[in-house]
């Protein structure tokens, strides 16, 4: 076989099934496009060494006629979500040499369903950012024009669907850490509604946004990963059951637009043309679009920054140079402290907690923090109150297509912005999918529909109508 | 914002800075906090919307996970320095 560009986990589960190759041909053949790709994209940080050893048990597996919804199917994970006894960095120095010393739930699902566990991909530092140029470990290139980033700050894992490196991947959202770095590749990326998968294993970010969720080129395929994926997990009190949201309305295909917010300030033309491409195409599709009215929406972006870096000043204070990681020596203990996360954490990551523990402390709690979590309410409120009315929420998932890179480096306000679409989602913990809408020239676009809470079906039923799978 | 009161936060956060880097956070910060401090204009929302939260919090027996010592041998490997089944640390009093 000389490449996956034509196969999707569904297809390539049937190929499997009928013997038209193996799961060793198949993992042989993702080991190969890296090795002849990865130089330039650098999208996968390390293939682990027993990939095909395990494919090897997944051929013996499919032998026996085992028949499980993953066997035999290699998936990269990103940098943050551990896979017992390999390197997890987070794209961060100061994980420099940590070995996970257990599975996250996330993978224990994908190894359960009989999934590869192919290697680990770049990300921007802890996930902060949206290029991917915050990693120690150099920058992901976008596979469609390598002048250009891959989105973030699941770029990595973006960039190795979208070149045909792997035929899956895991990413985490927290902000839009998925769906933009998949609209910018031109793959499909979903982020399940807030619980829906256990973070148990996935190193913290912004816990109260913190998903994880998968890339791949057709909602189907998102769709068997998600199902693997998805489940309440005693690891993660915050993983939902079944019933957390009873289901209020059935499917009517009605879509709704906030306007002013699809309109504002800063989205390119090609963006807006190609949105309303797609809009029509829902219309022709047999959907009604309508207008909704959702006064707050334009504040999402302000919240999430303060509470991603309240979080992160938080959940970060566990990087002291003595647990695991790299340590650096100081005179004293507080020394060490000092050291150790002035040099382990980048520029950007030191630059989040700064800011974090500025809206946290005396005197700005109030102002910053507080009226971050008021306002998250407020937009919860107001979004779940619309999907009382219509079935889902349309916007670009991006303001621009994937900017050059160092484009955005030194202004890191401009480099939010970019994800001025995709927080709203994190925000009320909505499910939200990034689907390929076209191009501009060579550079892909996106569409991001967004449902209720635990409406993930409603995106899955519209994805696949949308991309006529 | 300033170089000094960035220093400040910086010590507050553990993190070793210089003068510098201080210094153009300073001018960062109030770019962000200029935008994000939008929030704080929007008064209309009460306490009683955090009361109609659906979040509660979840809470377990503080019992035994698993049996004791499963995990000692792996999370030890990975500490920068230990002697026997201690992390090492410098003395702190």
């Amino acid at each position: 076989m000389s490449d996956i560009s034509k196969l999707s986990v569904k297809s390539t589960r049937a190929a499997l099934k009928k013997k038209e190759f193996s799961a060793r041909e198949l993992t042989q053949t993702s080991i190969d496009a890296i090795k002849r790709k990865n130089t330039e994209i650098n999208a996968f940080l390390e293939v682990f060494d027993d990939a095909l050893e395990q494919a090897d048990g997944a051929d013996r597996r499919i032998a026996n006629g085992e028949n499980l919804p993953l066997l035999g199917i290699p998936i990269a994970i990103k940098d943050n979500i551990l896979v017992e006894g390999k390197s997890t960095t987070a794209g961060s120095k100061i994980l420099e040499g940590f070995i996970a010393p257990y599975d996250s739930t996330a993978v224990k699902k994908l190894k359960e369903a009989g999934a590869i566990i192919l290697g680990r991909t770049n990300m921007d530092e802890f996930a902060m950012g949206s290029s991917t140029e915050n990693s120690t470990y150099g920058v992901t290139r976008n596979p469609h024009d390598l002048s250009r980033v891959p989105g973030g700050s699941s770029g990595g894992s973006a960039a190795a669907v979208a070149a045909n490196l792997a035929l899956a991947a895991l990413g985490s959202d927290t902000g839009g850490s998925i769906r933009q770095p998949a609209a910018f590749c031109g793959v499909v990326g979903f982020k399940p509604t807030y619980g829906r998968v256990s973070r148990s294993g996935l190193i913290a970010y912004a816990s109260s946004l913190d998903q994880i969720g998968p890339f791949a080129k057709t909602v189907e395929d998102v769709e068997i990963i998600y199902d693997v994926l998805r489940g309440k997990d005693e690891l993660d009190s915050t993983t939902i059951s079944e019933d957390t949201y009873p289901i209020q309305k059935k499917f009517s295909r009605t879509i709704g637009i906030p306007r002013s917010f699809v309109e504002s300030e800063g989205v390119s033309k090609e963006v807006r043309e190609n949105f309303s491409q797609a809009l029509n195409k829902f219309e022709s599709l047999g959907y009604t679009v309508e207008d909704v009215d959702l006064p707050h929406l334009n504040y999402s972006l302000s919240a999430y920054y303060i509470i991603v870096t309240a979080e992160a000043s938080s959940n970060l204070a566990r990087f002291d140079g003595v647990k695991y990681g790299l340590h650096k020596d100081g005179r004293d203990v507080i020394e060490d402290y000092f050291k150790t996360r002035g040099e382990g954490f980048g520029k950007e990551v030191r630059r989040r907690i700064i800011l974090g523990t500025y809206v946290l402390s005396s005197g700005y709690y109030d102002e910053y923090y507080e009226s971050a979590l008021k306002m998250k309410r407020l937009i919860s409120k107001e979004l779940n109150e619309v999907f009382g009315e219509i079935d889902l929420i349309l916007t670009p998932t991006t303001p621009t297509t994937a900017f050059k890179l160092g484009e955005k480096t030194s202004d890191p306000l401009s480099m939010y912005l970019a994800d001025i679409f995709t927080v709203p989602a994190n925000i009320a913990g909505l499910p939200s999918i990034s689907l390929p809408s076209g191009l501009d020239g060579i550079l892909p676009l996106g569409i991001e529909l967004t449902a209720g809470l635990g409406r993930e079906d409603n995106l899955f039923i519209a994805g696949k109508e949308f991309l006529g799978e | 914002m300033n170089k000094e009161k960035v220093l400040n936060l910086a010590k507050l956060a553990r993190i070793e800075i210089g003068d510098e880097e201080a210094e153009s956070l300073s001018h960062e910060f109030d770019a962000i906090l200029g935008y994000v401090g939008e929030v704080r204009n929007v008064t209309n929302i009460g306490q009683s919307m955090f009361n109609e939260s659906m979040l509660h919090n979840v809470m377990r027996e503080d019992s035994q996970p698993h049996e004791s010592g499963r995990y000692t041998k792996k999370i030890l490997e990975q500490a920068p320095a230990r002697e026997g089944e201690y992390i090492k640390v410098k003395k702190i009093l």
